[in-house]
Order: structure tokens, then sequence, then C-alpha cells
């Protein structure tokens, strides 16, 4: 194993590095960080995209630390993609001090998305989760001139920490029981061990971390305030890639390094295992995301509530287990991040826009800007669950994968709640576009629109539209991923299915 | 050839969007006039084999999980896809008047026209499901954004109730497919569940689409849904989209699982008619007569769920039957409760509306009215007839009680309707014209512009409303042609239905 190697195999996260670094010389360096950082960034993990693609198809360093795989790589590039999504909000929005600093500790989390995808060793695993935590506690927190945004930064690190520290714990045990923090010797080791209390402490207190990081509840106390509080662009970028990130590891740990000790989630059958731990998660995330998620006015807390619930849906593939779970799993979690960093770059334009993210100023959005509202309807439409759109097929998908789990259809209790709480979700979402279509502009909303836009047109209409350029194209170019993703999701679907050993 | 009323529905739909407004209308009416031409071209030229589920277009779609873009076509279906077609062009005829939002309107309206051609065609179970459910939203907001009364809880009430059942059809449909491995409607069909799975998978299967088919007592949406929509809104609700339900439970939960629905049918008719009979009671005490005609479209759609119920060949083809006339007359009904009465005297209450003299006022909608009275009430010569008396023979075989019951009820239906047709258009001696104002102002205050002064005033006999409209009267009169001539000559149709019905494995 020469570094050359090394380097090569590692060669997507080193241009990410290298390219945080050089967003940074900028920002110090010339005083148009907000126009050139996003640039420079965008193009930094474009190249790293090309990096991913062209790696061997198969590489194992180090006992499991730095994978290759079809699996990590298409994940890999996943993760940079979704990235990528989110650097154009930034450059759209101008109330962020310091852009530069902001897109090179993005871009860092990106990085521990990379090494946390691309890992089958729990000490890795647990250094990419820091690494990503401390990102989002950094952008959560960004706008220092925002109280919210602090308290978001700070409710998020205070919960990630002890989270942490919890996973950090379990981990540990795990070590000390198996002698090893490679997933795959971990397996191995766990088929002649018994299901014994101190690896049943230690499988529970790993998961608690991951289930913080999906937000599923009752770990989710952190996410209202994060997704409302935090800048637009760190809310998308918690609520996607983070999670896509954590579900691909967690899948992976059990499954692969907890697999011998699954349990079962079966109604009337239940054996002790990870299983049931994350059924019982995800009926309560289900449960309780949705109906805490009708009672918001803020479309924020409620996308925030909401993904609580979906965090839920997306266990099911988990809990069901085997290839198809997984698979089913891996493409809800993907589609639901895209759907979700276009909802949040249409409230990020429309809070530009009116000056707050609260149900009342989206009232009549639809008359006042029909691409935004037509983009949202997909969004929120696909959130629900409806067809054309990606999120109707991956419900299919999903509850047809756990269905077909477990002996006799045990996990029909599970899909039973699952389906049971998307009919309840129907009714937030379609709120919100009754309020977007059929709501009249408030007279507030309305007047300030206006103020705002006799300021622009005086000011500088082109520097405006300008500006918010990259996020419209964003929010059209996303539109058109869950639409194309919900007609043909075989694109998608198939890539994954392929790429699971 | 068929499957081009899909493709023709939704390409317009996506036109209207881009055109500009003035041509909205235009372009909702010729794409509706082509679906129409396109499945009426089917119907005439034999060239399909309808006695069985024949397939037209398959293309592979999501090979991974055996997903098939899968159209076929048999005479069930087909009869669907034209009384679709017919409720499509006289909706957008009856939407002439449509000016705010146009294109939205339009585009909404064609979107659930397009879906229920989708459902009515599919022959996989993932797309008969996708295409049911593409229908809910578009409902929403052409009831959200475009209705009248009380608009924004008819439309989530109705979206709801659709959703659940939705919810329902969801279970079901996972459990066919993963029992049966595979979605192929035809494949299933062949395919041996267990008595076990069957035995619950039935009734959620069933009840999930029978929510759309205004099954007792889930039935509730439909009257606050109706009475929300805008005209071609209710029209296309009553006309098409309580089909979908209908259609889907026999196609889907009734062909796949045959022993289910033997174990279950007799609490399906016994749901059917009660939904008859209460329906028709309730009817008969409803002020609105958007609520009578919504309550009129529950009771007539029990009469197709005790067609069902029946499994026999006489049952399950009135059934049939009973779709496509209640698609007629029940847009129709609408048509004239909401075009040609409510837009011009922005009044439904039976009191208020006794006291106008619309017959003199109105003489093209009282003609029309009474077609479709007549038709609803099942006078022979018209569709409700031909459909009614199917059913009854087929029930008479299964279940003797039922039909007693439901002849009850059928007297409930000529009296409900006759009261809702006299106190409209006949009530000249003027007795109950008194509150027409006050109970003007309770429904609509908020809504609707104050009606002009005459009409307000009871002592004005004879008050001038705008003519009934050239769309107007040709949309109600292809209806008026279809109920007639179905009616006439329903072999036209049963020799259509029935050698598919006679396919299907439940019978056997």
């Amino acid at each position: 194993m020469s570094y050359l190697e090394l380097l090569r195999l590692a060669a997507p996260e080193a241009i990410v590095v290298v390219t945080a670094l050089a967003v940074l010389t900028i920002a110090l360096t010339t005083a148009r960080a907000l126009v050139l950082g996003p640039i420079v960034a965008a193009l930094g993990v474009a190249v790293a995209i090309v990096a991913v693609v062209m790696l061997p198809s198969h590489a194992n360093l180090f006992g499991g630390m730095l994978v290759i795989s079809p699996l990590n790589s298409l994940f890999k590039i996943i993760c940079l993609a979704l990235a990528l999504a989110t650097v154009p909000l930034v450059s759209s929005e101008k109330a962020l001090p310091n852009p530069g600093e902001y897109i090179a500790v993005l871009l860092l989390g990106s990085v521990g998305l990379m090494l946390l995808v691309g890992s089958e060793e729990l000490l890795m695993i647990f250094i990419g989760l820091e690494l990503l935590g401390l990102s989002l506690y950094v952008l959560a927190a960004f706008d220092k001139a925002d109280v919210h945004s602090a308290e978001a930064g700070l409710k998020y690190f205070l919960f990630g920490s002890t989270a942490s520290a919890f996973t950090l714990f379990g981990i540990s045990l795990i070590y000390g029981l198996s002698g090893s923090t490679a997933l795959a010797a971990i397996g191995q080791k766990l088929t002649t061990l018994p299901l014994q209390p101190l690896l049943a402490v230690g499988i529970v207190m790993t998961l608690i971390g991951f289930a913080f990081k999906i937000a599923a509840a009752p770990f989710h106390l952190w996410a209202p305030d994060a997704y409302q509080g935090a800048p637009i662009p760190s809310a998308a970028f918690i609520a996607s890639g983070s999670k896509v990130a954590s579900f691909v590891v967690l899948g992976k740990i059990v499954l692969i390094g907890f697999g011998p000790v699954h349990g079962s989630a079966d109604w009337h059958a239940m054996i002790a295992g990870w299983s049931p731990i994350l059924a019982a998660l995800a009926a309560f995330s289900i449960l309780l995301g949705n109906f805490v998620a009708l009672a918001q006015t803020n479309v924020r807390r409620l996308l925030a509530y909401s993904a609580v619930a979906h965090g839920g849906y997306t266990l099911l593939g988990v809990v069901a287990g085997g290839r198809e779970g997984f698979s089913a799993t891996l493409f809800y979690t993907t589609t639901y991040a895209v759907t979700l960093i276009g909802a949040f770059a249409v409230v990020g334009a429309v809070r530009r826009e009116t000056g707050g993210d609260d149900l009342q100023n989206f009232s009549g959005l639809a008359a006042r800007s029909p691409f935004l509202a037509a983009c949202m309807a997909i969004f929120f439409l696909s959130l629900a669950g409806l067809p054309p759109l990606a999120g109707f097929f991956g419900k299919f998908y999903l509850f047809s994968a756990a269905f077909r789990a477990g002996g006799n259809h045990g996990l029909l209790w599970l899909v039973a709640i699952a389906l049971f709480g998307s009919f309840v979700s129907l009714y937030y979402y379609l709120i919100v576009l009754k309020v977007i279509f059929v709501g009249e502009p408030s007279a507030s909303t309305a007047q300030r629109g206006q103020s705002n836009a006799s300021a622009v047109r005086t000011l500088d209409l082109n520097a405006s539209t300008a500006r918010e350029f990259p996020s419209r194209a964003t929010i059209a170019l996303l539109a058109a991923v869950v639409l194309v993703l919900g007609i043909m999701p075989q694109t998608l679907a198939a890539k994954i299915i392929a790429s699971l050993p | 050839m068929i499957a081009w009323t899909i493709y023709i529905t939704f390409a317009g739909a996506i036109v209207l969007l881009v055109l500009p407004r003035v041509f909205a209308r235009w372009i909702a009416v010729v794409t509706a006039t082509a679906g129409f031409a396109v499945s009426l071209a089917t119907f005439l030229c034999d060239d399909v084999d309808l006695a069985h589920f024949t397939t037209i277009v398959r293309v592979p779609w999501i090979p991974a999980l055996g997903m098939n873009y899968h159209l076929a076509l048999d005479g069930i279906s087909l009869t669907l896809v034209l009384v679709t077609g017919i409720v499509a062009i006289s909706a957008v005829l009856f939407s002439w008047d449509v000016t705010d939002r146009a294109n939205e309107f339009f585009f909404w309206l064609l979107l659930v026209v397009g879906g229920s051609y989708g459902v009515f065609l599919s022959a996989d179970l993932f797309l008969l499901f996708l295409f049911y459910e593409l229908v809910i939203v578009p409902k929403y907001f052409l009831i959200a954004i475009f209705g009248s009364t009380n608009k924004e809880y008819g439309a989530m009430k109705l979206t709801l109730y659709s959703f659940f059942g939705g919810a329902l059809v969801f279970l079901g449909i996972i459990a066919a497919y993963v029992s049966g491995g595979s979605l192929d409607l035809n494949q299933l069909a062949q395919f041996q569940f267990t008595p076990q799975l069957q035995s619950w998978a039935f009734p959620v299967l069933f009840l999930g689409f029978a929510v759309l088919a205004g099954i007792w007592p889930l039935h509730t949406w439909a009257p606050t849904g109706h009475v929300a929509a805008p005209t071609a809104g209710s029209m296309l609700l009553a006309g098409i989209v309580m089909k979908l339900g209908a259609y889907a439970a026999l196609r889907v939960a009734m062909n796949l699982f045959p022993q289910g629905f033997q174990m279950w049918r007799t609490w399906i008719a016994v749901l059917a008619v009660i939904g008859i009979v209460y329906a028709a009671a309730v009817a008969l005490r409803q002020r609105d007569l958007k609520f009578v005609i919504g309550y009129s479209s529950v009771s007539h759609m029990g009469f197709v769920l005790l067609g069902l119920a029946t499994a026999n060949v006489f049952g399950v083809s009135g059934a049939v039957l009973q779709m496509f006339s209640h698609g007629v007359i029940g847009a129709l009904l609408f048509a004239v409760a909401g075009r040609m009465i409510y837009r011009r005297t922005h009044m439904r209450e039976l009191d208020a509306l006794a006291g106008m003299n619309l017959r003199d006022a109105l003489p093209f909608a009282a003609f029309t009215f009474v077609i479709a009275a007549a038709a609803s009430m099942g006078i022979p010569g018209f569709s409700g007839f031909a459909a009614e008396i199917t059913i009854l023979i087929g029930a008479w075989k299964s279940y003797p009680l039922a039909v007693w019951i439901t002849g009850a009820g059928m007297v409930l239906v000529a009296a409900f309707t006759l009261r809702a047709l006299k106190r409209t258009f006949f009530d000249v001696d003027g007795e109950s014209a008194a509150p027409s104002s006050a109970s003007a102002a309770r429904t609509d205050a908020r809504q609707m512009p104050a009606p002009p002064a005459q009409i307000a005033s009871s002592a004005e006999r004879s008050i001038h409303l705008e003519p009934i409209t050239i769309p107007e009267k040709l949309g109600a009169g292809l209806l008026m042609f279809a109920t007639l001539a179905v009616g006439l000559y329903p072999k036209f149709l049963l020799d259509r239905i029935q050698p598919a019905v006679e396919a299907m494995r439940f019978l056997k």
C-alpha cells in the first residue's frame, strides 16, 4: 500500500477538502466571495463527482476504514450532488455574513458525508459523524445576527453531542464484546455470541446516535428548532445530505454488523434484537411526526415534523431488511432529500420576498409567483406520496418491501401505521397548498412585497434577479428530478438495486 | 387506438398551461371531443375482443419490480371510457363561462378526465393505482379554487375521504402484489390467493374503492363535495369519479379475490340497500337543490353496489350499465342545478327557487330538468330504467328481500325527484316564496353578489335571466341523447358488457 495508491482512492475527499480551502482563501483575499465562492465550490464538487466515477469498483483499505464499492460510490455521488444543489441556495442568501467561510464549512460537512458513506468500520464512521456534526452545528448557528439561528445551533449541538456520546459508548461496548471495529468482523463474531445484556445495551446505545441523526422520535426534539431557526441552506443540508448518509450507514451497521441479532418485529412474534427497536422508533416517529405537524403554522416547523414522520417511513425498509428493504430505504431517502432541498429553496425564496416563513407568508403565492407555487406543489405532493411524483413510487416500494418481510406478513401492523400516517399527512400538506393556491395575499405581506418591490425597482433590479437566479434554477431542476423519478423511477432504483451486493 | 384517449387528454392539459388563456376553453373542448371521438371510434369499429380484458399496450416500465405500462380493454372499460368522454365534453361546455384562471381550471379538469381514462384502461395494478390517486389532487384544486358554498371544507373533506380510501386500497394492492408475485391484472386473476388472505384483503380493497363510489356510511363526502364544487366539478364527480371507485372495486377487488367476495358480498348488499334507502330519505328532506342531487347520486350508486353484490351476470352487467347511466344523468342534473339555475339566480334553496317562476324564465332548463328527473326516477325509455331493472332482476336471484326494500327506496327516489322538480320549476302558487330572501342570505351572503332586487321580490312573476347559451344547449343535448339512446336500446351496451362480465372469475 503506497501513499500514492491511498491518495488515488481518497481523491474525491481530497478534492473536496482542497476546494474548501480554496474557497476560504478566496473569501480572505477578495470581496466578491458571494459570487466566486459558490462557483468555485460547485466546480470542485463537480470534479469530485468525476473523481468518484473514476474510482475502481472495489477496494478495501485498513480493514474497512475506506471501502470502495458500487454502493458507496453511488451514495458518494448522491451526497455530493445534494451538496451541489445546496450551494446555489447560499448565493441567493444575501443575509449571510462571511459566505466564503459558510461554503467552506458546508464542503467540510460534505467530506463528513463521504467518510460516513464510504466506511465500514465503526471508528471511522464515528469520525465521519463527528466531522459532519461539527460542520452542521456551525452551519445551523451561522447567522450571528439572528437569535433563532443561535438557538438552532445550540440545541442541535447539545442534543447532537449527547447522542454522539451514547454512540461512542455503544461502539466501545460492541468492540469489547467482538474484539473488532470492522463491521464485517463484528457480524462474524456476533453469530457465535448469544444476545447478552451487554450486547443489547451496546446495540441500543449505538442506534440512539443514528436515531438522533435521522430525527426519529423520541430523539427528534432538536429538529423543529434547527429547521426553523437555521439559515435556509443549512436547514436544507441538515435535512437532506445528513439524512441520506445516516440512513446508508445505519443500514450498513445493522444489516452487516448486527445482522445476526436481527430479532424480529413481527406482530405476536417479536424477538429481541435491533429490528423491534427500529420498528418501535418508526411507529412512534410516524404517529408523533404526523400528528404534531397538523398543529404547525410555520412551514419550516411543519417540514421538521414531517421529516420526523418521513424518517419513520424510511426506517420501515431497514426493519424489513434484506436487499429489497434496504434498496427501498435508499431510494426513499434519496428522493426525500431531493424533495426537501427543493421545498427549503422555495421557503427561502418566499422568506426573502415576504420576510417570513409562516403559513400566512405563503398566502396567494400562486398569484405572485406561479413558478414557485407550482414547484412547491410538486415537492409537497411528492412528500404526501401522490403520483406521478417520486414520493408515490418511493412509498409503494418501501411499503411493499416491508409487507413482504417477516413470516406471514408480520410487519403488516407497521405498514398499516405508516399508511395511516401518510393519510394524516395529506391534510397538512394540502393546507399549505390551499394557502398558496386559494388564499389571497394578505394585506401586510402584499404591502411589504410591494414596498420591497419598489425599493428593489429603484435600487438594483438586475442585481436582485441575478441573485435569485441560482436558487430559481435549482428549484426548477429539483422539481424536474422529482417528476422524472416519479415517472421513471427505474433510473435510480435500478442503479441502487444493482449496487447492492 | 383507445390508449390515445389518455395521451390526448394529458397533452391537452399541458398545452393549456403553455398557451394564453383566451384559447383555454377551446383547447379543452377540442381535447375532450378528441378523446370521446377516439373512444367512439373504438366502440363502433369492433376490432378488439371485448369479451376478455385484451391487452392493447404493454411496455416494460419498472422491470426491477415487475411493473409494466400495460393497458387493456374489454366491454366494461369501454363503456366507462365512453361515459367519461361524454361527461368530459359536456363538463367543458357547461364551463364555457369560466374566465377567472381559466387555464388552471381546464388544466385540473383535464387531469381528472385523463386520470379516469387511465384507471378504466389500466391492466397493471400499480398503473391503475397511480391513475386512481392522480385524480385526487386535481379534484381538490378544482373545488377549493373554483367552488362555491363552503368550498374549502367540501374540497378537504372529499380529498381526505378519497385519500383514506386510497390508503386502504394501497394496503390491499400491496397484499395482492406481494402474495401473487405480479402486478398484471390478468395474471393475478388466475392466481389462487389463500382464503385467509382473501378474507381480509378483499374487504380492505373493496371498501377502499367503495369510498369513492359513495358506499354508506362513507358517503358523506359526496353531497358536501358536490355542493361545494363548481358545476363542471360536480359533473365530473358524479359522472366519472364515483365510477372510478365502483369500476375498480369490480375490476380489482372482486376479480382478484373471488372467495373473499363470496364471504363478504351479503354485507355489501346490506350496505348498498341501506345507502339506497337512506340517501333517498335524506334527499327528501333537503332544502338545497344541489344537496338533493348529491344525495340522489349516493342513492343511485347504491344500485351499482347492489348490482355488484349479486354476483350474477344480470346484476353485475346492470351495475356497469348503471355506472354509465348515472354518469350521464348525474352530470345532467348537476348541469341544470349548477350552471343553468345557480349561475343565473345565485340561489339553490328550493324555497327561494319556488318563488321565481323559473319555468317561464328558463324554459330550456325546465325541459332539461324534466328529462333528467324522469331518467333519474327510472321511467322506462331512459337509461336509468334499463340499468335498474337489470340490477333488480339480478338481485331477485340472490337477495329477494333486498329487492323489496329497494322497491320502497325507489318510491322515495321518485318522491324527492318530483319534489325537487316541482319546487324548482312548477311551484306556481308561490306559497313559500316569502322566506326566499332570508334563506338566500343565509347560504350565500358572503360568497355571491346579492341577487338583483327584482329576484328577491316575490311579487315579480316573470324575471329576466340571461337566456340559456348555445354551449349549454349542446352539452345538455349530448347528455339527453346519451340517456335516451341507451334507454331505448340498452342492448347496444349490454351486448358488450355481458360477455366481459361472464369472463370474470367470481361468477365461476
